[in-house]
């Protein structure tokens, strides 16, 4: 079942067009010290009323491939090659007013800090409203309707009052609800979700999470779930992308990756992370070293200087030749099939079982 | 809000107190007799003791202060006559009421100020607003250095050169002068143009400065690219979320300066030789005028004091946290 | 209350070894408590009025805590934002001066000591702050921050200060050489490890923790996370460890408090905490922790399920009787009315306490209560539960459902 497919064969799991396709992306900004590869030939799928979980630490290039998506990067030091796929239509290139017309109607997106990302100048119904009027045409007061029933839909008890408050009169809880609000007022077919519990409180984001869930299942949204926390995605994601220094390292359904994970870096997210069960004598793992540079990143696999498995490929193809993603469930490393299914049977914790 | 404003006017009137006191006090700390400089050349001990007695500067200095503060309040009765309510004194340069030649003189000191205001507001403001706009591009680059360049430039240097170069040599424009504005609106234009624009030079390229680097910074805010996010089109996103957010720090220079300029603009006025306040003050203190000095001191914190105020009450238009809370 | 933990035993030999050339030595068997909180309480004034601002009522964030730390042993503080764990923190440490209660550190009364009075102890407790970006000064060298605590308190350690520092840097898993760099020249989790190393340079046998590690990245936490364990173990030095993170503070502590509210609601060793949790909000919050194993543990009975409404209220003014009361599904008349002791409930271990009048069984196995209205409603579509309508805020009327 964790078999990986041969680079060149096409995804067969793939019947009809994914709603969302990202193919050979890549990012790369200018700035004073040279130029920054933030992303690096990441290609994925997502179909609609899927979730796809996208892992990754900070720099990984996460945040920056669907503010990519989204357009919202600087296009002035920002160098954007592959291609960007949204129901067929090309995004790579288009036009700002294309972009405009989609943002926060067919594809929306939520950020990390609900605190920041509501402006506080203005109330939280006219922010809801705002996309509202400005894509489906509608009147203030039509607007205004559909923001108190979004609130009522996310949660927000007396919508039809709370619809006239300041984001600073709603708790942190409340505040990512109403960007939840805000972010689904359109029906978007692609939500993409930043982060969106980081900010919250471990109960709070239990309540978020459950309600990104249900809200899927009535609108039948794609949803984009980044994150750095592994207990999230395995809370909600049906596939993951496993990303390291601005490239994807491991990919496939996720309680299969979650389960037999088959690259190092996956490995290594999973043993530092210290459980809720299982044994406590027996120090967390962690991963030695930091992330590089993406101005320079390493030669070869990116991961390869805190890559404790290295020794273990014949010569030296870890630092000279970049492995390659197989297309579906896979990951990109040069230790065989054998080795990395040895290493899962041995290290899947005694506590976990 | 009411009580807000209660509140800060009761600080305001304790703060007024403390910069009088401080003038009146500091006053006689000059080791000058305002009464012998009045007695002139041919002067004995009796008639600068009559001076000084006539001037109310016998008295014990606290006395002094509080006469003079309670005048202020109820009027006052001197030798000459009475002076009724907001009783200033009069000047012991030229004996005239110093709250009538206050009265005499704003005109002039609102004219430039509120001229000056309108011109660096609208312009420092909108090459700043444009500057953020394109920003990265020539056209901010050519405005961030201009005004670099232009923040160094005082006005006693622009001032005779924009004389030398309108007035003097291609008489473009005739010797600036006030002329009130309900006499007539346009000599009181184009007489206080050169002073406004000449005014304004710094403050325009400070204003830049400042509304380019509010900008980009709110600009930077991730409630702006939630509202990217939300598909708002640039000049949305430009004017209804990012300058919402610059105008707190605008407002409370704005307001500072405006206080400042409506208690005199000293420099201006001297380079245009304009009648204001600013003038008057430099006279008043060259000339030992404790009553004038006294006058215009208080006129000017006033002006400063209200303006804070009006800043104050402007965020919470401006803020609904400041509003709310 | 007697309630020293008993789970910290793995560190007699190496503590013992450590205490050696320690200035205080180990001052006492390990049971004894190095530190002792009684009935803390932290009011934060709130001013206003008109025309006269006046105290109007206090923000509550610390209100009535005990708890003591074995010397060497690592105490745990968690809840969620606001409840008070920092405020904890800082009152402990005398960076903030406490409204009521008792600090005895050593037997020492510390609750209201002077500077003077505790320059002596100050060298004992140290502080490891939750940002490593804005916690090191960026002006000065590696060497002066790490030193600053000795020079400071005049101490000269055989050897000079700078050879000491280089050694801190090592036992932090820095290299001595880095002793002239800057603070910028560092990545997150090495300036986390200088800031550790700055607290270690006066020897102290009590580090209060706040958020070590929130800060960093997954794999930056690990290490960081198993500096601080190592440290414990080798030095024999005792932690407050306050965090949100249920599962990092299960890793560090061999016993651990659930603040809610200004108040611990559940104290217990470690593993009575985390299996046989029996306050309501223990249970809601170990349940909403995400668990990236939670897949893998499928052959296992399912943990339970637990989702709160609304917002914790507010601790200007919390509710009477159990401030849990508002967001429990077992809540009745009692709680509003009598506020719950914290002691020690028919089927819990002798250490472990709880503040609960209803307390749950002890197990964190297969159950469901969602008590969000907007949750419920979605639930009740999909499911065979019924929700109650929406508009219930923070109501008590959970739904329970059986599955």
């Amino acid at each position: 079942m964790t078999t990986s497919r041969p680079p060149t064969s096409p995804a067969e799991t793939d019947p009809g067009d994914p709603f969302l396709s990202v193919r050979d992306l890549g990012v790369r900004f200018s700035t004073e010290d040279g130029v920054v590869r933030a992303v690096d030939g990441l290609s994925f799928e997502l179909r609609r009323g899927q979730t796809l979980g996208i892992v990754g630490e900070s720099g990984s290039g996460k945040s920056v491939t669907m503010l990519t998506v989204l357009g919202l990067h600087e296009p002035r030091t920002t160098e954007v090659t592959g291609q960007i796929r949204l129901d067929g239509q090309e995004l790579v290139g288009a036009g700002e007013r294309t972009l405009q017309r989609l943002r926060g109607n067919t594809m929306a997106m939520i950020f990390q800090d609900p605190l920041t990302s509501l402006s506080p100048y203005h109330t939280v119904g006219r922010q809801i409203a705002e996309p509202y009027i400005k894509h489906t045409g509608a009147s203030r007061r039509q607007a205004r309707a559909r923001a108190i029933e979004m609130l009522d839909k996310v949660g927000i008890p007396r919508a039809g009052t709370r619809v006239d408050d300041y984001p600073h009169q709603f708790s942190g809880g409340m505040r990512q609800r109403a960007v939840i609000a805000m972010a689904l007022v359109c029906n978007p077919d692609l939500l993409i979700a930043d982060e969106p519990t980081t900010a919250l409180d471990v109960t709070v984001q239990a309540q978020i999470l459950d309600l990104l869930a249900d809200l899927q299942q009535e609108f039948g949204s794609a949803i984009v779930l980044i994150t750095h926390d592994l207990g999230v995605v395995a809370d909600v994601a049906d596939d993951l992308l496993v990303m390291y220094a601005g490239r994807a390292v491991e990919r496939g359904p996720a309680a299969e990756v979650l389960r037999s994970p088959q690259h190092p870096y996956t490995w290594g997210l999973l043993e530092s992370v210290p459980r809720l069960t299982g044994d406590v004598d027996q120090p967390l793992a962690p991963i030695p070293g930091a992330p590089p540079s993406l101005l320079d990143p390493p030669p070869g696999c990116p991961f390869h200087p805190r890559c404790a498995h290295r020794q273990r490929v014949p010569g030296d193809a870890c630092a000279t030749e970049r492995p390659e993603l197989p297309v579906g469930r896979g990951a990109a490393c040069h230790l065989s099939l054998e080795q990395r299914r040895t290493h899962v049977i041995e290290h899947r914790q005694p506590g976990l079982g | 809000m009411l009580r807000f404003l209660v509140r800060r006017t009761l600080g305001a009137i304790v703060i007024l107190l403390l910069i009088s006191a401080f003038t009146f006090f500091l006053f006689y700390a000059v080791p000058r007799d305002p009464a012998l400089l009045a007695c002139g050349k041919n002067c004995d001990s009796e008639s600068v003791a009559l001076i000084r007695h006539n001037m109310g500067l016998d008295d014990p200095i606290p006395v002094q202060y509080w006469e003079y503060m309670s005048g202020i309040v109820t009027g006052r009765d001197f030798a000459a006559g009475s002076c009724p309510a907001p009783c200033l004194g009069y000047s012991f340069d030229d004996s005239a009421p110093v709250w009538d030649t206050l009265v005499d003189r704003f005109p002039t000191t609102l004219s430039l100020a509120l001229g000056g205001g309108a011109v660096f507001l609208t312009v420092g403001l909108g090459a700043g607003l444009i500057a953020a706009w394109k920003r990265g591009t020539w056209v901010d680059k050519t405005f961030s250095s201009l005004s670099l360049v232009l923040s160094s430039m005082q006005i006693y240097f622009v001032g005779p050169l924009v004389l030398a170069l309108l007035v003097y040599n291609n008489e473009i424009l005739g010797q600036p002068s006030y002329v009130p504005f309900t006499e007539n609106p346009v000599e009181w234009f184009s007489g206080l143009l050169i002073p406004w624009c000449v005014l304004s030079v710094i403050f325009t390229a400070n204003y830049t400065r400042m509304a380019r680097a509010t900008m980009i910074e709110q600009l930077q805010e991730e409630h702006v690219r939630m509202a990217r996010a939300k598909g708002m089109s640039g000049r949305t996103v430009f004017f209804r979320y990012a300058w919402r957010g610059s105008l707190i720090p605008i407002v409370t220079i704005f307001g500072v300066d405006m206080g400042s300029l409506f208690g005199g603009a000293i420099i201006t006025e001297a380079t245009f030789a304009l009648p204001g306040l600013g003038t008057l003050a430099v006279d008043s203190v060259q000339e030992l005028d404790l009553p004038m000095t006294m006058g215009v001191m208080l006129f000017a914190a006033t002006m400063i004091v209200i303006f804070n105020i009006i800043v104050d009450a402007t965020y919470a238009l401006i803020d609904p946290r400041v509003r709310l809370s | 209350m007697g309630n020293e933990p008993t789970t910290g035993a793995a560190l007699p030999a190496d503590s013992a070894a450590a205490d050696a050339d320690a200035p205080l030595g180990g001052g006492g068997s390990p049971g004894e408590p190095l530190l002792e909180v009684r009935g803390l309480v932290k009011h934060f004034p709130i001013h206003g009025g008109f025309p006269i601002r006046r105290r109007m009522g206090a923000v509550r964030a610390v209100d009535g805590v005990d708890l003591s730390i074995a010397a060497g042993t690592s105490f745990g503080l968690v809840g969620e934002s606001g409840c008070g764990k920092s405020t904890t923190g800082r009152l402990v440490t005398r960076l903030l001066e406490p409204t009521g209660g008792s600090i005895h550190y050593r037997g020492t009364d510390i609750t209201h000591a002077s500077r003077r009075e505790l320059a002596p102890i100050r060298s004992q407790i140290q502080m490891i702050f939750q940002d490593p970006y804005s916690s090191l000064n960026p002006r000065q060298t590696v060497g002066t921050i790490v030193g600053g605590p000795m020079e400071i308190n005049g101490i000269n350690p055989p050897g000079g200060r700078e050879r000491r520092v280089r050694e801190l840097l090592e036992t932090v898993g820095l290299s001595p050489e880095h002793y002239n760099r800057f603070p910028h020249e560092f990545s997150g989790g090495q300036r986390q490890r200088i800031g550790v190393a700055r607290a270690l340079a006066l020897d102290p046998r009590l580090i209060v923790a706040d958020e070590p590690v929130s800060a960093l990245d997954v794999s930056i936490q690990a290490q960081v996370v198993n500096l601080l364990q190592r440290l414990q173990r080798e030095l024999g030095i005792a932690f407050l460890f306050i965090a949100h993170d249920l599962a990092v503070v299960r890793h560090f502590s061999q016993r651990v408090a659930v603040m809610y509210l200004g108040k611990i609601v559940e104290v217990a060793d470690r593993d009575a905490l985390y299996r046989r949790p029996r306050h309501p909000y223990t249970h809601a919050l170990l349940s909403a922790v995400p668990q990236a194993d939670a897949l893998a543990d499928a052959e296992h009975p399912r943990r339970e399920r637990i989702r709160l409404a609304g917002d914790v209220p507010s601790p200007i003014d919390p509710p009477s009787g159990c401030r849990f009361r508002t967001r429990c599904w077992k809540a009745e008349e009692l709680c509003a009315r009598q506020e719950p002791p914290l002691v020690v409930r028919d089927g819990s271990d002798p250490n472990h306490l709880t503040a609960c009048h209803f307390p749950e069984p002890p197990t964190t196995l297969g159950r469901d209560v969602i008590l969000d209205p907007a949750l419920a409603a979605a639930e009740g579509v999909t499911g065979p539960g019924t929700g109650p309508g929406p508009g219930a805020e923070a109501a008590p009327d959970a739904t329970r459902k059986a599955r």
